[in-house]
């Protein structure tokens, strides 16, 4: 554990504030590149996933594409991309984008999917156009499955913006490459538990920000709704 | 395609390297998640804090980890046993909520009912359980398997021999064909694989045939998957 | 007045649900489509708030064809109930039932008061009125489903086997609830059940459906009851076998009637005094 000691020292020295290189710098880098690239993903994945989940068209592309992307190495993408516009930020925040677009699209159609049809139905019967059947029904609904969608992408984006420096795109990637190639491994430690610190905290946050959109009738007497499913089930194949 | 040509005998090599880094892990986390989604199934408390374990080792990251955990096993960093052992833990922590779920989707009824024809509980397990949780087993396996492979890639960064080699190889050389190779490479060993597992599945499960092909497996995006790096 | 016009459904797999379906459904009365699954029935009650588009023919509703209107519009002047009542579970009681109005357009203030009004007329106690439907009991949720389908005041209830999934004690309590609803408001009543002995309990027309939405008969309960079409009629009513066939013994104390099973089934009276159901009681609470 003399590691552990020298990388906590490590992170508390004040000289490895401040800099361009600094712990500070890097970790608002990477906090920054992350949440980008999530933002970026969010804006193309949700409307694409709220397309196939409210219309259950393009489901089966949308699978094959998000388990194609899944099979991509993320490494290999970077470096490609990176081999093209040249070293920097561009790459990785490309790479990282498409990372993170399958975790997304499937959190906002499987949080529509995830609907009793049931409810749906209803609502359409009731006279919801199709908008208000997705704004008051679906979205709202569908938001405990999406947010685990963003904070499943968040947990993979953080984790692999570590590749990042390795085509001089910053973040925190830079001390575990520094210390690695210099056998600096407090060094190495250091930036790994801060990443990791970083990701846990990430995971906290959507967690709690998962339950606090769960709407407040699906909370409610959750075991009596489920009996009452379960007691439909004998009824269900009206003609 | 004549960097290929004249590399083949390195593809190749990289391609073993890169399986017998892999394949362990995927059978690794397999076996040692069964008990362990059996205990998680078992207790109302031991539910909780198996799925919490699980969740805490997910979020760490694999770069670090392949760095770290030679500090903790002596092994020498760029040895691929720490690819291997790291992508193992991964692996558990995604198939143990598999395998719990799984079991837990067994029809309570349908276990009610083996007991009643004395089936003991360790046979019932084996016999009526593991197998009932096997189209659920099998879509973690899946989900497992192909992110093992993928993140393997990442091990060559460190200088750890897979077919991500191609890829730091082919950046510090500037040979654009040597990247895309790697790339092709690692998804057709993911896809085979995937493919390998699926019939594997039909073989072992017959009665699941019937149905239509499933939305399981690694190429449904619901599942939960292992953190790229 | 509800009239189907040689109305087909083909579904997009060639299956026929229904073939040259032609019906009337008085207004202000309740019209009950029974049949096993797959007579149609569901599909026919779904074609007149166009949840299910006609594949030919015509639906009109007092005249004015529907496929001339537009669905959201259709669907908002009628009242719908479901099985499992097909509440929004994000919803408070409250706004499930005020759904339709403030879609309307009316004030949410004054739909919520409303709302609570219709939870008197539906029989529920106002205190439930910021439960969620999880928090309620499966009888309750009908009665909410109920007091939604007719928020927005419609002339036409469609009711979609709206007591099939709840047990037979609440369900004998909501029949009776509707009928004396139904008594209050005297709406057109389009109601789809697979049990006739609902059929007969609610209906003023009872429409019994063969597989493909083929007409077996159509009657009063008496006219069915006394003269079934043919046989298939005569086996879905359970005519002549069971409780349905009944016969006269005569007793120190008067006549009683007898089941099938040669079990006692009540007492014949010359006249029925006013109770609970009324008329109906005649044909079926005689048997029960």
């Amino acid at each position: 554990m003399n590691y552990f000691a020298e990388a906590i020292a490590w992170i508390f020295n004040p000289r490895h504030y401040g800099a361009y290189d600094g712990i500070d710098t890097r970790t608002l880098q990477h906090l920054s590149i992350s949440l980008g690239v999530v933002a970026v993903a969010a804006v193309i994945a949700i409307p694409l996933g709220y397309l196939v989940g409210h219309t259950g068209r393009g489901r089966s592309l949308a699978v094959a594409v998000s388990g194609g992307i899944r099979a991509l190495p993320t490494l290999g993408l970077l470096i490609i991309i990176a081999l093209g516009v040249g070293i920097g930020l561009e790459a990785p925040f490309v790479a990282l984008v498409v990372l993170a677009i399958p975790s997304i699209l499937a959190g906002a159609y499987s949080g529509f999917e995830a609907i009793d049809r049931r409810t749906v139905d209803a609502a359409r019967a009731v006279g919801m156009t199709e908008w208000q059947i997705v704004g008051r029904v679906e979205v709202p609904l569908g938001l405990p499955l999406l947010i685990g969608g963003l904070r499943l992408a968040m947990l993979q984006v953080i984790a692999t913006a570590t590749l990042a420096d390795y085509v001089g795109g910053g973040g925190l990637g830079l001390f575990l490459f520094r210390g690695l190639k210099t056998s600096d491994y407090p060094q190495v430690l250091a930036g790994s538990i801060i990443v990791i610190a970083m990701a846990i905290v990430s995971e906290i946050v959507f967690s709690i920000l998962q339950r606090l959109v769960v709407p407040a009738g699906v909370v409610a007497g959750q075991t009596q709704y489920v009996r009452v499913k379960s007691s439909g089930l004998r009824v269900a194949s009206g003609s | 395609m004549t960097w290929i040509l004249n590399n083949l005998e390195l593809i190749g090599q990289l391609t073993l390297t890169h399986l017998a880094t892999a394949l362990p892990a995927i059978v690794l986390s397999f076996v040692l998640s069964v008990p362990i989604g059996w205990f998680a199934n078992r207790f109302h408390v031991s539910h909780g804090l198996v799925l919490t374990v699980c969740a805490l080792l997910y979020a760490i990251p694999s770069l670090p980890l392949f760095l770290v955990l030679p500090l903790f096993i002596g092994t020498s960093t760029r040895d691929s046993v720490n690819v291997t052992i790291s992508l193992t833990i991964y692996g558990v922590a995604l198939m143990a909520r598999s395998t719990a779920d799984g079991l837990a989707s067994v029809d309570a009824d349908i276990n009610q009912s083996a007991t009643s024809m004395g089936f003991s509980a360790w046979s019932r397990f084996w016999r009526v359980e593991l197998p009932l949780a096997g189209p659920v087993l099998l879509a973690g396996v899946r989900v497992v398997s192909v992110s093992t492979i993928s993140l393997t890639t990442v091990g060559a960064v460190l200088g750890i021999g897979s077919l991500g080699s191609l890829f730091t190889d082919g950046f510090q050389r500037n040979i654009p064909e040597e990247i895309l190779t790697g790339i092709v490479l690692t998804i057709a060993l993911a896809l085979i694989i995937d493919l390998l597992l699926v019939g594997l599945g039909r073989v072992l499960m017959p009665w699941t045939r019937a149905k239509t092909s499933g939305t399981g497996g690694a190429l449904n995006p619901t599942a939960r998957e292992a953190v790229t790096v | 007045m509800i009239e189907f016009r040689d109305v087909t459904k083909r579904f997009p797999d060639g299956t026929v649900a229904v073939d040259e379906f032609s019906l009337i459904m008085p207004s202000r009365k309740t019209t009950v489509l029974v049949g096993s699954s797959g007579s149609g029935k569901t599909t026919l009650l779904r074609m007149i708030n166009r949840m299910v588009e006609l594949s030919s023919g015509s639906i009109e509703i007092d005249g004015e064809d529907t496929a001339t209107l537009k669905p959201v519009a259709l669907r908002r002047r009628i009242g719908y109930v479901m099985q499992n009542s097909g509440l929004l579970p994000h919803f408070t009681v409250l706004d499930n039932v005020a759904t339709v109005p403030v879609l309307n357009g009316v004030a949410r203030r004054e739909a919520r008061a409303h709302a609570l009004e219709l939870l008197d007329t539906v029989g529920l106690d106002r205190s439930l009125a910021e439960r969620y439907p999880s928090q309620l009991s499966g009888g309750q949720q009908q009665r909410v489903g109920v007091a939604r389908g007719l928020a927005a005041d419609p002339n036409i209830l469609l009711m979609d086997e709206p007591f099939g999934a709840v047990d037979p004690i609440v369900r004998a309590e909501l029949q009776t609830e509707l009928i004396r609803l139904q008594r209050e408001l005297d709406k057109t009543v389009v109601f789809v059940t697979h049990d006739i002995d609902e059929a007969f309990l609610l209906g003023d027309q009872v429409v019994i459906l063969e597989v493909g939405g083929k007409i077996a008969q159509v009657g009063s309960p008496t006219e069915i009851i006394s003269a079934p079409a043919n046989d298939f009629v005569a086996n879905f009513i359970g005519a002549e076998k069971g409780k349905r066939a009944l016969s006269i013994r005569k007793t120190d104390r008067g006549d009683i009637v007898i089941d099938g099973q040669g079990r006692a089934a009540g007492v014949l009276v010359d006249k029925i005094t006013e109770s609970g159901v009324g008329d109906r009681a005649n044909q079926y609470g005689a048997s029960e």
